[in-house]
């Protein structure tokens, strides 16, 4: 006992400053004016040159949120969000494209290299032509990046490479205009205007996101990633994304996000929609690191995310990673409609929250085919005054025959001051499928701490060690880079509260 | 002929009709509680599935059913069920029978609500909430009677049944009974609890309990709701164990159309103890909520629970269990199981567990499991030559045994057993 109460004093003296990716760029922006209304819309869907199709496509959104109630119904609390009080539209002034480095606006360089983002990819960010074409020279397989920043993409790497095998990796508003059948056909098909307020919200608004589409056969030959950056101050992001993986093709998807330290809340209201065709296999992995806020709640982003993969095909599999650790509040459930006889669907998520933070996230697993099965594992670790809540369906379809499903729900809680909770919904109207679900709620063991601190481990390094033991099940999950800067987030989210 | 008034409108007509002459008329306190009833009633209505602990339970065919007051003839002489213990508590249409009843011997004092009524100002409705619990509110504004029972300290009282019986009359009938029990400190008690009908009986049955376990008592309550098989059942329980004392409560649902068990209990002082265990066997056309909500609201408290579900024809099973930890509460340990067995591939089980944990030294794990019987189980009974029916039967009866197993008095779990045994086998029989 005085040993997590010693490590809890001690943490807490330096929870200061403890999110190393909480500055601003100062950059020269353009906003749409303040506030939402139909006449936003129509100059977000002119800004992008959007065909009359898209334009009607975002006021029938608009016109169903306006109709929409927010939810009150995850466990999260905040005080109301004025709509009308945010930008809607932020995006860096476009100057002419930057033929070196040199040229590029130091400010956006300058954030890239703050942000950690290698040197050869940070010429490729800010818009360098041909600083894409040479990659991989040192051996390691690279990484095609999208990075938005506010509003917008500002650019996407190694194009040209993917291009060869067919694949289109860009910014949504580029899709778009280059391949609209392709965004029109998918578009929406997974999570409908009127699915939920945000998704309706970001339906009328979205600003920018990534478009990825793997042609039947191909085996997507690097990491595809979209960095998130929301920099501008009162602005909300509305990103959209919309991967199609066809016929017999794979692809992994990393997604990172972060945002400078404010005092205001900020909204982030993203979509993502997954399509699997027969055979083909989407791995989506998230490090969510926003802006958490202070030790006092103040300041930090609403992460409300709306994220949902159609297992279309037979024997098609989606696979979503999550480690949460950022956002003042958390209400995001990616899911999976599991439709294609023998598809997979799997969910394995890490939440933290520590201080006033506040996650209430989870998975839908829908059954729809044969044989069809999902797992998920949940990890949520609380401390502070943090509050974790895992919130889950399974529902198996009278159709589904012989499905299966296994859920794990491990809660760690860290101080008394938290909480942790659990509320999986099982639906079942099928005799042949098996259901199977598991939650465990404790606190680190004093006889594990004692173990590491007898062997010399600081206690704060002994926390971080059986926490991601803890959550070893997940992390194994994530490719390999991001598996690195997940372990160490994980170390840094639980400074200020224990170790 | 006019229509007769349905859904909340309907008992708000009739209690606006009633209540001069319901018991405790003249009585303040139960004026105040049946007007604070009343108006929480009509504000809140019927439960809809919008609200999320109705979430899976539909109560339009309780609400659109148009019932009449209870009207059955006093001196009526309906067929009693077996006797587990040696007292008997029966009630007919939710009035307290004492000629039916019999009461000697029983170590404690037993009474009919009614007649008790001036007696129990600050001990009514001081567990049972009306806000938020329509159906609650609903029993506070109507009930006619019930049981008070209160059990002197270091008592051990032996065993009281309690009966319920529901009678056929030409409109279905309501009635509410609401049953007090008090167990002072060191005092135990069993309850066996039967709620019948004849077949073709058609009411509604709307128990609210309000169960005190003092310092060091026991109360076991086994309930066994074998409702006529159009009737609904709606109870719900609230208990309060104290420090040291156990609440065992098993809930058997067998019977009637439609049926919600729900049941609230609060462990309010350290070393407290609850089990709640309970089966739901469903046949064609039935419709069984069982819904827990366990507050562990003191240190080193310790909560088990096991719920079994087996569903037949189309039927649909719903539990939900919610185990709320508060931030005194170190040193929990709760545990709760919930496993459905599919029957029929027309059955639907909907299973909400749930964890609420703000305590941080806590041990809590909740399960829950959904499946068909197991095949590798199968073959090994019918390998060793038992025909497969009888196969089925036996494995269908293992799985509800577990639950049962659970419980610790033997009178109480002999009945249990009676009940489960051969359930099965006379479903197979029926159909």
């Amino acid at each position: 006992m005085p040993a997590v109460t010693e490590t809890i004093d001690t943490v807490q003296s330096v929870t200061e400053g403890t999110y190393k990716w909480g500055f601003e760029t100062d950059i020269e922006m353009e906003f749409a004016p303040k506030g939402l209304s139909e006449d936003i819309v129509r100059f977000i869907s002119k800004k992008k040159n959007e065909p009359e199709w898209l334009l009607a496509w975002r006021l029938k959104a608009f016109a169903m949120w306006q109709k929409m109630e927010e939810p009150r119904w995850p466990a999260v609390t905040y005080p109301p969000i004025d709509y009308q009080d945010a930008y809607y539209y932020a995006a860096p002034v476009q100057k002419v494209k930057p033929k070196s480095l040199d040229e590029v606006d130091p400010e956006l360089l300058r954030t890239y290299a703050k942000l950690g983002i290698p040197l050869k990819e940070q010429a490729i960010l800010a818009g360098v032509e041909g600083a894409g074409e040479s990659p991989a020279d040192s051996g390691r397989m690279p990484i095609a990046v999208d990075a938005v920043f506010d509003s917008v993409s500002v650019a996407t790497t190694f194009k040209a490479r993917l291009e060869q095998e067919g694949i289109i990796f860009c910014a949504i508003s580029e899709a778009v205009q280059t391949h609209p059948e392709l965004v029109r056909q998918y578009l929406g098909t997974v999570v409908p205007q009127g699915d939920n307020f945000y998704a309706a919200l970001n339906s009328a608004v979205f600003t920018d996101g990534s478009f990825v589409y793997i042609p039947k056969g191909v085996r997507c030959p690097m990491e595809l990633s979209t960095y998130f950056r929301i920099n501008a101050k009162s602005t909300g992001q509305f990103e959209r994304t919309l991967i199609i993986a066809e016929e017999g093709s794979t692809v992994s998807y990393l997604e990172g996000c972060t945002a400078p330290m404010r005092d205001e809340n900020q909204l982030h209201a993203a979509v993502v929609e997954l399509v699997a065709l027969d055979d083909a296999t989407i791995k989506y992995s998230t490090v969510q690191n926003w802006y958490p806020g202070d030790a006092e709640g103040r300041g930090g982003i609403y992460n409300f995310v709306t994220k949902r993969a159609h297992c279309r095909g037979k024997r098609s599999k989606v696979s979503w990673t999550q480690v949460e650790t950022g956002s003042a509040i958390t209400w995001k459930y990616p899911s999976c409609v599991l439709l294609g006889d023998d598809s997979v669907g799997e969910f394995y998520s890490v939440a933290i929250t520590n201080n006033r933070q506040q996650a209430d996230t989870g998975t839908k697993m829908i059954h729809v085919g044969k044989r069809t099965t999902s797992t998920i594992v949940s990890k949520g670790i609380s401390a502070g005054r943090g509050q974790n809540t895992y919130r889950g369906l399974v529902r198996v379809a009278p159709t589904a025959s012989s499905a299966r499903n296994f859920t794990q729900c491990d809660s760690l809680l860290i101080g008394d001051q938290c909480g942790a909770h659990t509320v999986p919904y099982i639906e079942n109207r099928c005799m042949t499928a098996k259901v199977e679900h598991e939650a465990t709620t404790s606190r680190i063991a004093e006889d594990q701490l004692f173990y590491c601190r007898q062997r010399g481990l600081s206690e704060e390094d002994a926390v971080g060690l059986i926490v991601n033991g803890f959550c070893r099940e997940v992390l194994k999950e994530l490719p390999m880079e991001f598996a690195v800067e997940a372990q160490k987030l994980l170390q840094i989210s639980l400074e200020g509260s224990v170790g | 002929m006019t229509a007769h008034p349905t859904g909340a409108a309907g008992f708000l007509h009739r209690f606006e009709g009633l209540r001069r002459r319901l018991p405790g008329a003249r009585l303040p306190y139960v004026e105040a509680l049946r007007a604070q009833a009343a108006e929480a009633f009509r504000s809140q209505g019927f439960p809809t599935r919008r609200v999320e602990a109705w979430k899976y339970t539909d109560l339009r065919p309780v609400a659109d059913a148009g019932f009449d007051e209870a009207l059955s003839a006093v001196d009526s002489t309906p067929d009693l069920p077996t006797a587990y213990g040696a007292a008997r508590a029966v009630f007919v249409d939710g009035r307290f029978r004492t000629d039916l009843s019999t009461l000697d011997g029983l170590a404690c004092r037993v009474e009919g609500l009614a007649a008790a009524l001036p007696g129990l100002d600050g001990r009514l409705g001081q567990l049972a909430r009306v806000e938020a619990q329509p159906m609650v509110a609903l029993n506070t504004m109507l009930f006619e009677d019930g049981l008070v029972v209160t059990v002197p300290a270091g008592v051990a009282a032996g065993v009281l049944d309690l009966v319920s019986l529901g009678t056929a009359s030409e409109r279905p009938e309501a009635f509410h009974p609401r049953h007090l029990i008090r167990l002072e400190p060191g005092a135990s008690l069993t309850i066996v609890e039967t709620a019948t009908g004849p077949d073709e009986a058609r009411y509604l049955h709307n128990p609210v309990y309000e169960i005190e376990v003092s310092e060091g008592a026991t109360l076991t309550h086994a309930r066994i709701q074998q409702e006529a098989a159009r009737a609904f059942q709606l109870s719900t329980v609230y208990a309060r164990v104290a420090a040291g004392g156990t609440y065992d409560n098993f809930t058997l649902n067998a019977g009637g159309r439609l049926v919600r068990n729900e049941i609230h209990t609060v462990l309010a002082g350290p070393k407290a103890a609850c089990h709640m265990n309970g089966a739901q066997l469903l046949r064609d056309g039935q419709h069984a909520d069982t819904t827990t909500v366990l507050d562990h609201a003191a240190p080193d408290c310790a909560s088990r629970q096991t719920y079994k579900t087996v569903l037949s024809g189309k039927s649909r099973g719903v539990f939900q269990g919610k185990i709320h930890v508060h931030q005194v509460a170190q040193r929990t340990d709760g545990y709760q199981m919930n496993q459905a067995l599919l029957l029929s591939p027309e059955a639907e089980i909907d299973s909400k567990p749930q964890l609420e944990i703000y305590a941080d030294d806590v041990k809590c794990s909740h399960g829950a499991t959904v499946g068909e019987i197991d095949a590798e189980q199968l073959f090994y009974l019918r390998a060793r030559g038992i025909p497969e029916e009888r196969a089925r039967a036996m494995l269908v009866e293992a799985f509800l045994r577990e639950a049962i197993e659970g419980v610790q008095d033997e009178t109480a779990r002999a009945a249990l057993d009676a009940a489960v045994t051969g359930w099965w086998s006379r479903q197979e029989a029926a159909a």
